[in-house]
Order: C-alpha cells, then sequence, then structure tokens
C-alpha cells in the first residue's frame, strides 16, 4: 500500500537525518581545526548536492510516468460513468453499484463551496480523491480490484457539518453484477 | 576556532529605550499568542479524542482562531527577529516597526471578534465561497470582519517591509546587489556581506509580493460579500489564495533563520559567512517560495497540468539549499568547534533538525500520486507542524532567548534544559502522531473522529500537553530575563 511506503520512507528519511545530527553534536564539544572541517565539509557538500539532484531528478521521472492524473477534456472515456456532486453537506451520486475490474469515471463538482471527494476502501484507507469545486468539474477514473463497499468522505474543510458529510457506493464482482 | 570569536552581545544589538520597549511587546504579544493558540490545539485534539466535549460549532471556531493566530503569532514574531538583526547593517525606522504591531494587534482583535463573537468558522485560509456561504452560521459582516483583520495585519507587513526595503536599497544600491546576484557566476564573494541581509531581502521581495496577492483576493472576497453579483472565479481566488498563503507562512522560516546566521557562530567560535553555494541557495528559494503553491493544488485535476508538475518538481528542489546549504552548514560549523551549549545555541540546532526533518514528508505529500491518499489527512498538519514547531519556533526562541540573556546576562538553568528536551520529546510525540494518523487516512479539520482514530488523537493530546508546559516554563524564562531593567546585574550591556 502506498500509504506504508511513504510512512516508512518518512521514518527512514528522519532517522537518518536525525543520526547526522547527532554525530555532528557527539563530536562538537571537542575543538578542532575550523578551516580543516570546513574543507572537508565542502568537499563532501559536492557530492551530496549531486546524489539529492539525481535521486530527485529519478524519483520525478519515476512519479510522473505515466501521468498520475487522467486527462481532464474530451468525451467520456471509461465504460462506467458517474456524476458526482457535493452539497454543504451531503454527496449526490447518479449510481451507487458499479463492476470490479472496470474502469469508474467519476465527473465532481459542486454547487455550493469546495469540497473533497475522498474514497475511502473497505479497509477504512484512503483510496484515490479529487476535489469538488463550483463552477469546474474534475475527471477522476479509478479501476476498483476490490469488491466490498466504500466510503466517500469530504476531505476540504466546508463548514460546520463537514465531517458528517459521507457517501456509500459498492463494488461488485463482474460474475455477480452479471448474474444481477 | 577562529582567532576573533564573534562577541555574545555586540554593541550594535543594543537598543534605545523606545526600541526595547517595542521589541518587548513583540516578544510578549508573539509568546502569549503561541501559548494561548496551543491551549486551543490542545482543546481540538482532546476533544477528536473525546477527552473534552466540545460541539462542532464551536470546534471549528476554535480551528479557525488557531490557524490564523499561529500564523499571526509566528510572523509578528519572525519579523522582530528579522527587524532585531538587520538594524546592524541598514538603517531601519521605528514606526514601521512599532505601525506593524499596532496593526497586528488591531487585525487580531478583529479576527478574535469575527471568531468568538460573530461565530465566524470558515477557517484561516477563508476559501472562497465558504466565508460567505455559512448556511446560517455566521453573518456577512463576521466574514467581512475577519478579512477586514487579515487586511490590517497584511498593510502593517507591508509598511514593515517597505521599510526595510527602502533601507535595503539606500545601504547596497539595490535588492539585487544585497541578494549577492553579483557574486553568483563569478568574482570574489564579499566574506563580509552578511548573511541577514541575502535572507532579509529575500523575504522582502517574496513577502511583499505574497501580501499583495492576499489584499487582492481578500479586496475581491470583500467585495462580493456585499455584491454578491460581482461573482469570483472559485479556482482563481484558490490560486491567490494558496499563493499568498504558502508564501506568507514560510516566510516565518526565512525571517526566523537570520538567528541561526547569526547566534550560532557565537557559541561556536567560527563565523557563517556567505559563500557562491549561500548565495545560489537563497537566489533559488527566492525564486522557489514564489513558484510552489501548485503543490496545494495537486487534487484539482482542472488545473494546467504543466502548473501541477512544477509544483511537485519545486517541492523537492525547494528542499535542496535546507539540506545543502542551512542545516548542513549548521552541522559544519557545530563539527568539532568546542561548542558552549546553551539555550539559543540547543534551540538553533533543534530549529535545523525539525526544518530538515519536517521536510521530507512534506516533499513526499508534494507528489501527485502520493497527494492523490495523503492530501487533507492529518499528514498535513503532521509535516508543517513538525517545521513550525520543531524548527520555526525554536529559531524564535533562541533569539528571544539571546534578546532575555543581553539583559540579565542569565545563562541556562537546569530548569531550562530540562524544558527543552521535555519539548523536543512533547513536539516529536505531538507531530509523529499526526502523521501517523495521517498514515492510517485520519482526515484533517474533523471535529468528531471515528474511534478507531481515537488513540492518534490522545497520543497528540499528550504531546501538546507537554509542549504546553515547557513553553510556560520558556515564557517565565524569557519574559523575567526582559523585565530586568537594563544594567541590572550582570547585564550584558546598558541601554544607549
Amino acid at each position: 500500500m502506498l500509504q506504508d511506503q511513504v510512512w516508512l520512507a518518512t521514518l527512514a528519511g528522519i532517522g537518518a537525518i536525525a543520526l547526522g545530527f547527532l554525530y555532528a553534536i557527539a563530536r562538537a564539544r571537542s575543538p578542532g581545526d575550523g578551516q580543516q572541517v570546513q574543507k572537508r565539509a565542502y568537499a563532501v557538500r559536492r557530492w551530496w548536492f549531486f546524489a539529492l539532484l539525481l535521486g530527485g531528478i529519478g524519483a520525478t521521472w519515476a512519479s510522473l510516468d505515466p501521468f498520475p492524473l487522467p486527462l481532464q477534456y474530451g468525451p467520456d472515456e471509461a465504460p462506467q460513468v458517474v456524476r458526482v456532486v457535493g452539497h454543504q453537506w451531503s454527496w449526490q451520486l447518479s449510481g451507487n453499484r458499479f463492476t470490479a475490474g472496470v474502469p469508474v469515471e467519476f465527473l465532481v463538482t459542486s454547487d455550493d463551496v469546495n469540497h473533497g471527494f475522498a474514497i475511502y476502501g473497505p479497509d477504512g484507507r484512503i483510496v484515490t480523491q479529487t476535489q469538488a469545486m463550483p463552477g469546474y468539474t474534475n475527471r477522476l477514473i479509478r479501476t476498483f480490484s476490490q469488491p466490498g463497499r466504500y466510503r466517500v468522505l469530504c476531505l476540504a474543510y466546508c463548514g460546520v457539518a463537514h465531517h458528517g458529510m459521507a457517501a456509500e457506493f459498492e463494488i461488485v464482482a463482474a460474475e455477480e453484477r452479471s448474474r444481477s | 576556532m577562529s582567532a576573533a570569536s564573534p562577541v555574545m552581545h555586540p554593541e550594535s544589538e543594543s537598543l534605545g529605550r523606545g526600541e526595547r520597549i517595542a521589541v518587548n511587546f513583540y516578544v510578549v504579544s508573539g509568546l502569549v499568542v503561541f501559548v494561548l493558540m496551543m491551549l486551543l490545539g490542545l482543546v481540538m485534539r482532546m476533544a477528536q479524542g473525546t477527552w473534552l466535549d466540545v460541539g462542532p460549532v464551536l470546534f471549528y471556531q476554535i480551528m479557525t482562531a488557531h490557524g490564523a493566530g499561529m500564523v499571526g503569532a509566528a510572523s509578528i514574531a519572525a519579523s522582530a527577529v528579522m527587524w532585531f538583526f538587520l538594524r546592524k547593517y541598514v538603517r531601519l525606522r521605528l514606526a514601521p516597526f512599532v505601525a506593524n504591531l499596532v496593526l497586528f494587534v488591531l487585525g487580531a482583535v478583529a479576527i478574535l471578534a469575527a471568531t468568538f463573537i460573530g461565530q465566524y468558522a470558515g477557517a484561516w485560509t477563508f476559501l472562497y465561497p465558504l466565508p460567505v456561504h455559512s448556511m446560517g452560521l455566521w453573518s456577512t459582516d463576521a466574514a467581512a470582519l475577519f478579512m477586514l483583520g487579515y487586511l490590517l495585519i497584511g498593510v502593517g507587513f507591508l509598511l514593515f517591509y517597505l521599510d526595510a526595503m527602502l533601507a535595503v536599497v539606500r545601504r547596497y544600491g539595490n535588492l539585487g546587489r544585497a541578494l549577492g546576484l553579483q557574486w553568483l557566476f563569478g568574482g570574489e564573494v564579499d566574506r563580509a556581506h552578511p548573511p541577514a541581509v541575502v535572507a532579509a531581502t529575500m523575504v522582502i521581495i517574496t513577502n511583499s509580493l505574497g501580501i499583495l496577492a492576499g489584499a487582492v483576493v481578500l479586496v475581491m472576497c470583500l467585495i462580493n460579500a456585499y455584491f454578491p453579483s460581482v461573482a469570483l472565479n472559485a479556482l482563481l481566488a484558490k490560486n491567490l489564495i494558496y499563493f499568498f498563503g504558502h508564501v506568507f507562512i514560510n516566510e516565518t522560516i526565512y525571517m526566523s533563520v537570520i538567528a541561526v546566521y547569526e547566534l550560532l557562530p557565537r557559541f561556536t567560535g567560527r563565523p557563517w559567512s556567505v559563500s557562491r553555494p549561500f548565495l545560489w541557495g537563497w537566489a533559488a528559494s527566492t525564486v522557489m517560495v514564489l513558484i510552489v503553491y501548485p503543490h496545494h493544488l495537486l487534487m484539482d485535476y482542472v488545473m494546467p497540468h504543466w502548473m501541477l508538475v512544477m509544483g511537485q518538481v519545486i517541492s523537492y528542489a525547494s528542499g535542496l539549499p535546507v539540506f545543502v546549504v542551512t542545516a548542513y552548514g549548521a552541522l559544519t560549523n557545530i563539527h568539532r568547534s568546542g561548542i558552549r551549549w546553551d539555550m539559543p545555541a540547543r534551540l538553533v540546532i533543534l530549529s535545523m533538525f525539525g526544518w530538515a526533518a519536517g521536510i521530507v514528508p512534506a516533499i513526499l505529500d508534494g507528489m501527485i500520486s502520493v497527494n492523490k491518499v495523503m492530501h487533507n489527512t492529518q499528514w498535513v498538519p503532521g509535516h508543517f507542524h513538525f517545521y513550525l514547531l520543531l524548527g520555526v519556533l525554536p529559531m524564535i526562541l533562541a533569539f528571544m532567548y539571546h534578546l532575555s540573556g543581553s539583559r540579565s546576562g542569565a545563562r541556562e538553568s537546569a530548569g531550562d534544559r530540562v524544558a527543552f528536551f521535555v519539548y523536543l520529546a512533547g513536539g516529536l510525540g505531538f507531530v509523529l502522531a499526526f502523521l501517523a494518523a495521517g498514515h492510517a487516512s485520519v482526515p484533517r479539520r474533523f471535529a468528531v473522529h471515528l474511534p478507531e482514530w481515537m488513540p492518534y488523537d490522545r497520543a497528540g493530546s499528550v504531546g501538546a500537553m507537554l509542549l504546553i508546559v515547557t513553553m510556560l516554563v520558556f515564557t517565565a524564562r524569557i519574559v523575567a530575563g526582559l523585565l530586568k531593567a537594563p544594567g541590572d546585574g550582570a547585564a550584558a550591556h546598558a541601554v544607549r
């Protein structure tokens, strides 16, 4: 799960920075030749900079190819299309039962203020999200592999009943859908 | 150690009577607002964890006041840091500095009245059209008063920056020379050029632009509030608000970091001189802080996709000057320096850690693919509290301890040391509770939480309690030092 990878990367990054600080702090009390320290540190810094630069380029490339957002203009693309409108404080979905393994296209807008259209999976974790903004329609395309009940919560603060703005839809297996 | 160790309290930092009173007001106002806003933050975390019974209406009012108050307190305290050190190199006037504080207080009163009397609860980001779409829970007048409060504070900061801009141009000829742009591609860098001037110039340029954008969107929203037929484009308003909001809160770091450049060398005996990488770092940051804001709009898919890619790329690139120049420079400065540990030095090193470490979850969240599962979860307050609570605030406290020490001549006590380490433990616990909750997809800005989310709220509450106790210790120590009459006891330098 992406959240787990991000969590581990964060803990590793913070841990590595903490170790760097602890190393410097442990050696801070004993005096040494300042110019010598600076000379060595500057030599290391050059490599440190290039390592960060190359790492950044690699991570950028890997995370943007393929581009993580769908094209926003053009005809509806997915076999299942649902229109979503956010209101203070409810969601209006044009459908609430979709087939697993088949892309679903959410066309998300708002008729009052900004809302956040976040889809929570059966395990209670976010699977994807977009914003619902008055005057604009965001196109979100998602293929759900896991059947079950999915919950929609509003993640953009929209007023005093914001936390209660929820909806549900169901993802069913293809075989079950064809039987019903 | 260098041959000539920097002086702890140089004569150039001494304050005239009026200056001393003004700085005291800045420090005390900043500390009082910090503590009050921390208490509001604790109330919210305890309410989410059902340790306290707070209804949603009051919760969101508190959330609005907490956001606006913390940004305001950090900005006003950080501007005191910038003013205090910058005036050593250029001639700053007292009147704009005082006007900034007066307008800040007036603005704060307006914001608090709008929130707790007018019941405005549209969040500190006043995202159009929520302020005028309350479903009857607050009036248009309350929303307008809140935005008027922002305008007053913005005018104060602009006056302060315009005076600083004038002073810098008078001394260095133009802003580019003050930034050291003439040394980017060649020539011998003047090592005596003060890092404080470079940082302050960057702030003057970028925050003036940020505040102007904020003023534009505030005026647009005020017109819309009373003339609803003058409707705004919601996406344009969001762009302007996040441009302003991102720049304004980030400038608190860039103003406060001046304390690091100024103070750390006094404890290590090694000067912090400008170098070509340093100047490149600040020049790049000047541009990047202005163009990184689309990383707040990554989930607005209708934004031009090139802007979203720019937001992701610049998010990462903005971390490079911190990792390669400032935090790395601080570690180089202390390494085998024979440092004399005292509260300002401890706080400065903590601030460098908090800034650098807090960037890690922020950069990850700035990736479009990650933002799809982390945006507007508690991951976000997790990373910004990391570099504000463990980065900016320690920088500000380092300055305040230094200032207090210049009056009283006092060194750190055992109580200070204990408070410092409790602050570190409480701060880490507090921000890690947010990050862990974000990892578990707990939304931010929810007055009511599911039972499975509450362990994070309660862990965060305990961290917040520790933070508040230590902030009270810091506040008492700093204020007691400031109240000593200049010249008392072992005062480091007397009044001019």
